[in-house]
């Protein structure tokens, strides 16, 4: 491609790009680009610059010349030091314009129509340590992502970006109000949305892997619930009753609150967690959940007597025995199938009470979840108890299933709780359409939440 | 309990935006048909309250969207998507002739926005809202950075855009009250201006050697921001209101060193003594305190001591000589500076001198003096102290609040653009689209 195609305004401009292959700038067009710019630079806009995680963007790129080839490019400095990133290669049109909303990625970590791409697709910069997740721990404070537009697309990343501007991604909307639990016993946070209430309440779970996710529960609380975080894997209970005990006290904790619905609260579990909800749901006869969610449902649940928690260490334990594949990746799916083909070790999901959805990922490696899915489908059948369930299945999709935009991790580090011995654990999914299936999961969650929480059919006015 | 109640929604998007970005607000979830209130709070840095209003009737779905339906009554009517913002007023009980200044531009401004059964006029306080949601208002957008400048001897705070830059720059002045006002250019960086907001008035140097600074103060704040690396050097603009008009002609036309790309001057005059200094210039306007007339209420109004515009050239700035476009933005019911005067006699002026193409007026029906950057109160007096009457006055800047606050929505989005044009070639851009 010529420099003076790139950089003629005249009418007559030919646009760089002519065939599906796009042809670069040379570095000697890139440099006059870069001189250009000191004078007039491209115009840079990420709208809104400040959102929730859960919200979408549109980044703009203006006053380039037009068909000029630009990457556009993400950058986030992780808790843990990391660098993450995520960029797509573009080429302006007449106006000089740039949308990432609107054009076509024609490479970089996604391609495509992708608004969002510039968050979902994010990894690891190149030479980045292996097996990172990327969790944010803090949620009072935002995750910065600094957003930026280079010149060209091979090599971009040699020169100082054109330009480039910082958005705020936040977990907690105005208002909300974080509160550290520890009473009863019980350990977690409390995030209360403003305003008088009352709210429905959410007890949330994550699953075995280590630390206190807090970033779910403040999301939900910006959603309008109070949700508690709940702290669970910590410390080792004594026994299965105890056990129980800590997730009912945990519960009522919730349902007691002065700004709390009591017959508005619901379970929302991810992995182990959503065997905490499951069990909750069909053994307690304290709680009473209003309905429950469970993100790559878990319902191995053998040898009672003993706890969640030592069940888990057991689990863990025998999934010792596991296929590891040949990038070293721990896949427990097959073995963990061994484990729940077994009826007595199953919980008895049929007893399950209230309006439950099931959330799962079909390429899950870490869990055999659509089989449990299946069976979990079959046993409430059974039960007379079908019409109580809701199942999202995703083709593709691993089994970190989280709110949208966050990226996607297909294998990333474990620390086995007992044995502090460091594994790298397959998740499974392949990153666009498990990306896709963690937006549209959300936004159906989030729909059948304020159905069951909000508004229940009972409500609906009369016209 | 009651169960309907609590299923009210109310959300405001975006909840956290710049000052001048638009919101949607909407309540869903209500009975359809029901009365209710939307209303919003806001305490101010000094400790007043704030609040605004709307009445509205849920549709068939049980639905409010404010951007589409109208209020029936309240502190705003019609259909008013910002309606709960720029109708901001003290509550009752306040004290008089407050304004609404934001000086720690740092921290967002935060306002609870509530739904309430009914329609509901007083006594919020004693009411519990169906629902309520906490909204900020920024005035800097992430990564904007302050830099406090002293170079020099200047009093001044610089507000770089996020990104590598290099960024054309502007000089913000306010008006006689003096004072570090630096809102408007924390603003303005938010939407890519390398920006420098400019005490010249009650500077360090005047506190404290009881003088006024001179030409150079203007020409050395110029030359700090031209030889920042951030700063494109030959992309620069002024923007000034009130008595800060008469220093951005002042340098734009007279001084040999400032070379604008660009001048905006909002709600001010070209009349001065020519070749004057700030301190001469201030005592001009000085002798003819005389003619500071009074209303019924005893609000000053100084819009005469400039009239009538003279015919002698010595006093008005030679706009004839101007180089860089102007855009004049004008209040019609300008109660403190007569600026649609001066507007109409500086158009005349260029057009004989044949450089009126680098003109632009935009002059509003009933609009008052203190035309900002939009979505703020409108106050149509206060109490004003300027560095040179050392007692506090009740001034009537004048404006009627809805047609005020549209000016302002306007005249700011006309001016990022005549900014963006000028300083950044840019044309009808396309990310001002939801302002």
């Amino acid at each position: 491609m010529s420099v003076l195609r790139c950089f003629s305004f005249s009418r007559g401009a030919l646009w760089c790009v002519t065939r599906p292959h796009l042809q670069e700038c040379t570095p000697t067009s890139r440099r006059l680009l870069s001189a250009m710019t000191q004078v007039v630079p491209p115009i840079l806009s990420v709208t809104p610059c400040r959102a929730l995680v859960d919200e979408k963007f549109k980044v703009l790129v203006e006053n380039l010349p037009p068909g000029c080839p630009v990457t556009v490019r993400s950058l986030h400095h992780s808790e843990d030091k990391d660098d993450w990133e995520a960029y797509g290669h573009y080429v302006s049109d007449h106006s000089g314009v740039v949308s990432v909303s609107e054009d076509l990625s024609y490479g970089g970590t996604y391609t495509g129509k992708e608004p969002m791409g510039l968050l979902w697709s994010m990894r690891p910069v190149p030479g980045s340590r292996p097996g990172l997740r990327l969790r944010k721990m803090n949620v009072c404070t935002p995750m910065l992502v600094t957003i930026s537009v280079h010149s060209g697309h091979e090599g971009f990343r040699d020169q100082a970006p054109l330009a480039s501007v910082l958005t705020e991604r936040w977990y907690m909307a105005p208002g909300i109000r974080r509160i550290n639990i520890n009473e009863q016993g019980v350990q977690g946070t409390l995030f209360i949305p403003p305003g008088p209430g009352p709210f429905p309440g959410l007890l949330d779970m994550w699953g075995g892997g280590g630390g206190l996710l807090e970033s779910r529960a403040a999301l939900l609380a910006s959603h309008g619930y109070v949700s508690l975080a709940l702290d669970y894997l910590g410390f080792d209970q004594e026994s299965e009753n105890l056990e129980f005990k800590y997730f009912e006290t945990a519960f009522n904790i919730i349902k007691d609150h002065p700004q709390v619905m009591p017959d508005r609260v619901g379970i929302f579990g991810l992995s182990l967690g959503s065997l905490v909800a499951v069990t909750l749901a069909a053994y307690s006869t304290i709680v009473k959940p209003c309905c429950i969610v469970c993100i790559s449902c878990n319902h191995y649940y053998p040898a009672r007597g003993s706890t969640v928690t030592s069940k888990f260490e057991g689990v863990t334990r025998q999934l010792s025995k596991a296929r590891v594949n040949e990038d070293n990746q721990v896949i427990w799916k097959d073995v963990a199938l061994e484990f729940i083909t077994d009826p007595s070790n199953i919980a008895e999901v049929g007893r399950i009470n209230c309006p439950t959805l099931l959330v799962n990922g079909c390429d899950d490696q870490n869990w055999p979840t659509v089989e449990t899915a299946e069976d979990v489908a079959r046993l409430m059948r059974e039960a007379g108890k079908e019409h109580l369930l809701s199942r999202l299945a995703y083709p593709d999709t691993g089994h970190l299933i989280e709110p949208p935009f966050s990226p996607h991790f297909r294998a990333t580090t474990f620390v086995m709780r007992s044995s502090k011995e460091k594994v790298i654990l397959l998740w499974g999914g392949q990153t666009k359409p498990h990306s896709d299936a963690q937006e549209d999961s959300w936004r159906k969650i989030l729909s059948f939440l304020q159905f069951h929480l909000y508004c229940g059919p009972n409500l609906k006015a009369k016209i | 309990m009651d169960r309907k109640q609590c299923c009210v929604k109310l959300s405001v998007q975006p909840s956290r935006g710049l000052m001048d970005e638009k919101f949607i607000v909407l309540v869903q979830n209500a009975l359809p048909g029901s009365q209710l209130t939307i209303r919003a709070l806001h305490q101010c840095e000094d400790g007043h309250s704030w609040e605004a209003f709307g009445h509205y009737t849920a549709d068939t779905t049980g639905t409010i969207n404010v951007s589409e339906d109208p209020s029936i009554r309240g502190t705003y009517s019609g259909v008013e998507q910002m309606g709960l913002l720029w109708s901001l007023r003290p509550i009752p009980g306040s004290k008089p002739g407050l304004r609404m200044r934001k000086k720690n531009i740092q921290t967002p401004m935060e306002v609870t926005i509530s739904v309430y059964q009914g329609h509901q006029t007083e006594g919020f306080a004693d009411l519990v809202p169906l629902s309520g949601v906490v909204v900020e208002r920024w005035y800097m957008a992430p990564g904007v950075r302050r830099i406090p400048v002293t170079e020099g001897g200047l009093t001044a705070t610089l507000f770089l855009p996020s990104g590598p830059g290099p960024f054309p720059g502007l000089l913000d002045l306010w008006g006689g009250g003096g004072q570090l006002v630096e809102y408007r250019a924390a603003l303005l960086a938010s939407h890519g201006f390398a920006s420098m907001a400019i005490d010249y008035l009650t500077s360090k140097f005047t506190m404290e050697t009881g003088k006024m600074v001179d030409n150079q103060y203007f020409e050395t704040a110029y030359r700090v921001l031209q030889q920042h690396p951030q700063v494109c050097g030959s992309k620069i603009a002024m923007i000034g209101l009130s008595f800060g008009t008469s220093m951005t002609l002042k340098m734009a036309i007279y001084s040999e060193v400032i070379k604008l790309s660009a001048a905006v001057c909002i709600s001010g005059s070209h009349v001065q003594p020519v070749e004057g200094s700030v301190e001469e210039i201030m005592g001009f306007f000085q002798k003819n305190a005389g003619k500071t007339r009074f209303n019924e209420k005893n609000e000053a109004i100084w819009r005469d001591l400039l009239l009538p515009i003279p015919t002698d050239p010595s006093l008005k700035a030679d706009v004839g000589r101007l180089q860089c476009p102007l855009l004049l933005v004008v209040g019609e019911d300008d109660q403190n500076w007569p600026a649609q005067e001066s507007a109409l006699d500086i158009k005349e002026m260029m057009a004989r001198a044949g450089n009126s193409h680098l003109l632009t007026v935009l002059s509003y029906p009933n609009a008052g003096h203190l035309i900002e950057p939009p979505y703020t109160p409108h106050a149509r007096s206060s109490t004003f102290k300027t560095v040179e009457i050392q007692e506090k006055v009740m001034c009537l800047w004048g404006g009627q609040t809805v047609e005020h606050s549209r000016a302002q929505e306007d005249a700011w989005k006309k001016i990022l653009v005549f900014l963006r044009e000028n300083l950044y070639g840019g044309r009808n851009p396309t990310s001002f689209s939801h302002l």
